[in-house]
């Protein structure tokens, strides 16, 4: 299927802040070679929600850490703006993550050693221009927790954490990998309600990839992925509140 | 306080159990270096001082008679700065409440005072005067073997005259720094006094009115000293001068020069060897625990943190652990060295320890501990770094395992499934698993290590007393006797047998190599006293011809049936040619060895013997003590089973300390090692085993995954660290070689037995500590969050 010009309509000015054609990425295991991405083409564009679904297997997780500079391109071409990040070495990849990207991950991975408060500074602390770690607390409504140490959080407030660090550097892109995975579907709402805050409030653009049908209602559009390739993109007219999803 | 710093300080005190067993390695290893080094140089440095307020002189030289008008050429001769005549005579002590007799070197203390060469310290009392009285001040570890203090007298027997001594003072000289018996392996304070007397009391006492006997110089800086001393040796010929020699030959500095060598050769290789057995183990901890951290790595970089902030992050963490362990270990190594030093002042008489820990030696511990650590750090991160930040927050992948070669064993295939993980563990991490028992072993090495040097003494004990020097008393004459004297021996009562032996100082001179030592000489058919070969057989003496130490015959660069000048130095101080018949390995000593009837043969001396040894009856010593008293050719006697106990109580005192200090701290990185491997494997498998335990695994059964590794681990390291222990006794062996002891690297079953012991107790320790872990293990937890 061709998946160039998924234009998400007037709503997000026509020029797109990531551009990728042609992308692949092959990971050898041993003697056997795994295609995660087979040729991805796609455009996201400032502001707008887009949810990535697949399979566990359909190269979800590996489009968004080359998205976020996470991991390289075998072949093709990622460019942020004018960055082209395939091929872009660890210390411009380090430089583009600190400076532009946000990240959530579906294991939360908030640093044990440091309270709620710390693990939002440990990125306000190396940020241009940041919020305050209070502030990015406030918006995922763990103001009153800041003093916790992650042991200390359930699952949803612990994801809430990692998404106020997240946003905390206000980032101009905010990727999300399975944010409810690890939580129930009650939690999992409040989360994706905190992500929806922000992406409205600070006008983030935000991927967020999931296996979960449900979610997609809640992005601007839906990227699905299966066996490495898009295999089909659809706007949604309009965005639902995540209070309405269930699962 | 920034986030990150906040990360590291928390981090260390959720590490701090693995924390203090590193640091325990790093404090070990450092506080050994510290010890050996800071001794040695404070050792040092007291000796230089000592010498050089002093005054040590750089020539001596001693003749049988000289008119005091001979020192004005002497003095003359150029290169000479100071010069200064006296007498020097040997005397035989009577301590009352001792029963044996006491050999003293008597010397004279110049009118004037104090002298310019050789200068007195005195601890108490004052110099003696001339008088009615005779006033004598006595060596500091003599008087205090006998309890002796000023105003005390002892009796004494100078040139077969009787005198009583009253002491005046109790002092030191750079001469008898180490005060040795010329010829013994080790000092005996109680046996061997050095004694001074004013001038005029010894010119009187040794009838050498208005002549000296001895000559000691000071040259001046850049003084060709050969030049000198054959200058010397022109002049003193015809007053019977024995050949004049520098400090390289003069008995306490020799020793002492032997002593400090062997001293820094221990100072060395053991702290070394400790210190790199630390860094290695520091190393493999430290990386390992980085490792473990990789995920955190991974976030930080998907952040933006920059390799090089994470990198000094982790240093940091890293440098944190190093000073909490070198800190104490310095702090430890020098209270515990200057403990030693003092020790050592037992053998080495200084007025005054110059102890410090310096600089030198802590940067050098601080640099080596620092280095390893940070080269283990690094090492990991740069792993950690290398994999994208997406790769490497994932868990490691699963390993590629497979049946193991070890599952072809039918034992093996048998086996349930736990330890099947166990062994399929280890064949999959070869090399974490060569790692771990590399670092056991090598604790137990140093632990071996640690007790070398007792079972060395011990050994060499046991062969000298035991095997080679098995007479109860030892009889030296004041010069060559005949033959008859051994007849008069052998009529005392009490005594059972009698062997004569002869000892003549000598240098052996082979082309342009030459060496000063002595040709001993005993009877063909001697049983009491014997020379042994390495392999502790008595060694048969030759017809004709000299047997070399092989120490001495590398040095002389001479091979059996070559011949070698031999130049005696002593009575008719003749030069003749003898053949090297064989070449013996001794632990002991380095002479040459001949019969005594060939040696006199070869010196043209009739039949002329230095002494004898003696086997007694036990109940009538004490007879036989009086009646050699009274001989005046007697110069001294000495008691077998008193030279074993004077040794062990001094010396042997000593190397007890050395090695239960560095047993201990031997103990300690043992400890640390073992428990710090269980504990890692704890934290790379924490996750493997909570899953065991949700699939209904008891913590038992769970807990025998773990330990049974170490267990395995623990029993393949244990031989090998015996051995490379043994390894590491030869290394240390070699660099102690000297002219008066060869060390074999003896290692005793008991210290193999100890060493396996201590590993194994550390080994039930950290099981211990390990298995409440394992029992505490939050299964949900551990299988929600990642490692």
């Amino acid at each position: 299927m061709n998946s160039t010009n998924h234009d998400p309509g007037a709503a997000f000015g026509n020029d797109p802040i990531f551009r990728m054609r042609g992308v692949t990425r092959e990971y050898r295991v041993g003697d056997n070679v795994i295609h995660a991405l087979r040729g991805i083409d796609l455009d996201l564009h400032s502001g707008e929600l887009v949810v990535f679904l697949g399979a566990s297997g359909s190269g979800k997780s590996t489009l968004l850490n080359i998205l976020g500079g996470l991991d390289s391109a075998t072949s093709g071409s990622v460019r942020y703006h004018d960055l082209e990040l395939c091929g872009a070495g660890d210390a411009a990849l380090t430089d583009f993550r600190r400076r532009h990207v946000g990240f959530v991950f579906q294991f939360y991975n908030l640093i044990p050693s440091l309270t709620a408060r710390e693990n939002v500074a440990i990125v306000t602390e190396i940020a241009t221009n940041p919020m305050p770690p209070e502030q990015a607390l406030a918006m995922v409504d763990l103001g009153a927790r800041a003093d916790h140490f992650p042991a200390q959080l359930s699952g949803g407030e612990q994801q809430r954490v990692a998404i106020a660090r997240a946003i905390a550097k206000q980032p101009a892109v905010l990727l999300c990998d399975e944010p409810t995975g690890a939580l129930d579907s009650l939690t999992g709402i409040k989360v994706l309600k905190a992500l929806e805050h922000v992406n409205e409030k600070l006008g983030t653009t935000t991927a967020i990839i999931t296996h979960n049908e449900a979610i997609a209602a809640m992005g601007d559009r839906v990227v699905r992925l299966s066996d490495g390739r898009i295999s089909d993109v659809s706007d949604n007219a309009k965005r639902a509140n995540p209070e309405t999803l269930s699962w | 306080m920034r986030a990150l710093n906040r990360k590291l300080l928390r981090d260390l005190w959720n590490l701090r159990a693995q924390a203090i067993a590193i640091a325990l390695v790093i404090a070990g290893g450092v506080a050994t270096w510290v010890i050996s080094l800071s001794t040695i140089e404070s050792l040092q440095t007291s000796q230089r001082m000592f010498y050089q307020n002093y005054r040590f002189a750089d020539v001596f030289a001693s003749l049988e008679r000289a008119p005091r008008s001979t020192m004005a050429p002497i003095e003359q001769i150029p290169g000479v700065r100071a010069a200064e005549g006296r007498i020097r005579t040997s005397a035989t002590l009577t301590v009352s409440g001792f029963d044996e007799p006491v050999e003293a070197l008597v010397t004279s203390v110049p009118e004037s005072g104090r002298g310019e060469l050789n200068r007195l310290y005195l601890n108490a009392g004052r110099l003696p005067q001339p008088g009615s009285d005779v006033q004598v001040v006595i060596s500091e570890a003599f008087a205090e073997a006998h309890d002796l203090a000023t105003g005390d007298t002892v009796a004494g027997i100078i040139r077969g005259r009787a005198t009583r001594l009253v002491i005046t003072g109790i002092g030191l000289s750079p001469e008898f720094v180490y005060q040795i018996r010329p010829g013994s392996l080790f000092p005996d304070h109680t046996r061997y006094a050095a004694i001074w007397m004013h001038r005029q009391s010894l010119e009187q006492a040794a009838g050498m009115e208005g002549a000296f006997n001895d000559v000691v110089l000071q040259l001046e800086r850049g003084a060709n000293g050969a030049a000198v001393i054959e200058r010397l040796d022109s002049i003193l010929e015809r007053y019977g001068g024995t050949g004049a020699f520098g400090r390289d030959d003069h008995t306490s500095h020799s020793y002492l020069s032997e002593e400090m060598e062997q001293l820094e050769a221990m100072a060395w290789i053991v702290p070394l060897i400790f210190l790199g057995v630390a860094a290695f183990l520091l190393n493999i901890v430290v990386h390992r625990m980085v490792r473990m951290q990789r995920d955190q790595i991974a976030i930080l970089k998907a952040f933006g943190y920059r390799n090089g902030a994470i990198g000094l992050h982790f240093t940091g963490l890293v440098l944190l652990i190093v000073l909490l362990g070198a800190l104490p270990g310095i702090a430890l190594g020098g209270w515990l060295g200057h403990g030693l030093a003092s020790i050592y002042r037992e053998f080495f008489r200084f007025p005054e320890l110059y102890f410090h820990v310096g600089p030198a030696v802590i940067a050098s511990a601080a640099g080596v501990t620092t280095a390893a650590a940070l080269a283990g750090t690094w090492r990991a991160l740069w792993q950690a770094f290398r994999l994208m930040p997406a790769e490497a927050m994932r868990p490691e992948q699963p390993g590629r395992f497979h049946r193991s070669l070890a599952e072809r064993l039918p034992l093996v295939r048998r086996m349930d499934q736990p330890s099947r993980m166990i062994v399929r563990n280890l064949e999959r991490q070869p090399v974490k698993a060569v790692l771990a028992i590399t670092g056991i072993a090598l604790a137990a090495a140093i632990l071996v290590t640690g007790r070398f040097q007792q079972d060395t003494i011990d050994f060499m004990l046991d062969v000298q007393f035991g095997f080679a020097a098995r007479e109860d008393l030892t009889v030296t004459f004041t010069e060559p006797t005949g033959r008859r004297a051994l007849h008069e021996l052998q009529s005392l009562s009490g005594v059972i047998r009698s062997e004569p032996y002869r000892a003549v100082a000598v240098e052996l001179v082979h082309g342009h190599r030459s060496h000063k030592s002595a040709i001993q000489a005993f009877a063909a058919d001697a049983m009491l006293h014997r020379t042994l070969d390495a392999d502790l057989d008595p060694i048969s003496l030759p017809a004709s011809g000299l047997l070399l130490t092989d120490w001495l015959a590398n040095r002389l660069n001479v091979k059996p049936g070559q011949r070698l000048e031999v130049r005696v130095l002593e009575g008719n101080r003749r030069t003749t040619e003898i053949q090297v018949a064989g070449i013996v390995r001794e632990f002991v000593g380095a002479s040459g060895y001949m019969r005594l009837d060939t040696l006199n043969r070869v010196l043209f001396e009739a039949d002329s013997i230095s002494g004898a040894f003696l086997m007694t009856e036990t109940d009538q010593r004490r007879i036989l003590f009086e009646q050699l008293k009274t001989r005046p050719r007697v110069a001294t006697s000495s008691l077998r089973e008193n030279a074993i106990a004077s040794f062990t109580r001094t010396m042997g005192e000593n190397i007890r300390i050395f090695s239960l200090i560095n047993t201990l701290l031997a103990g300690v990185v043992a400890f640390g090692v073992i428990y710090n491997t269980a504990r890692l494997a704890l934290s790379e498998r924490a996750r493997e085993l909570a899953s065991l335990r949700v699939l209904g695994f008891r913590k038992g059964e769970i807990a025998w995954v773990l330990l049974g590794e170490l267990v395995l681990l623990t029993l393949v390291a244990i031989p090998l660290g015996l051995w490379i222990g043994h390894g590491f006794c030869n290394l240390i062996g070699h660099a102690m070689a000297s002219e008066f002891y060869r060390v074999p690297a003896i290692v005793h079953g008991d210290s193999y037995a100890f060493a396996t012991l201590v590993v194994v107790v550390a080994m039930l320790i950290s099981m211990l500590a390990i298995g409440r872990r394992i029992a505490r293990l939050d299964l949900v937890e551990v299988l929600k969050t990642r490692e």
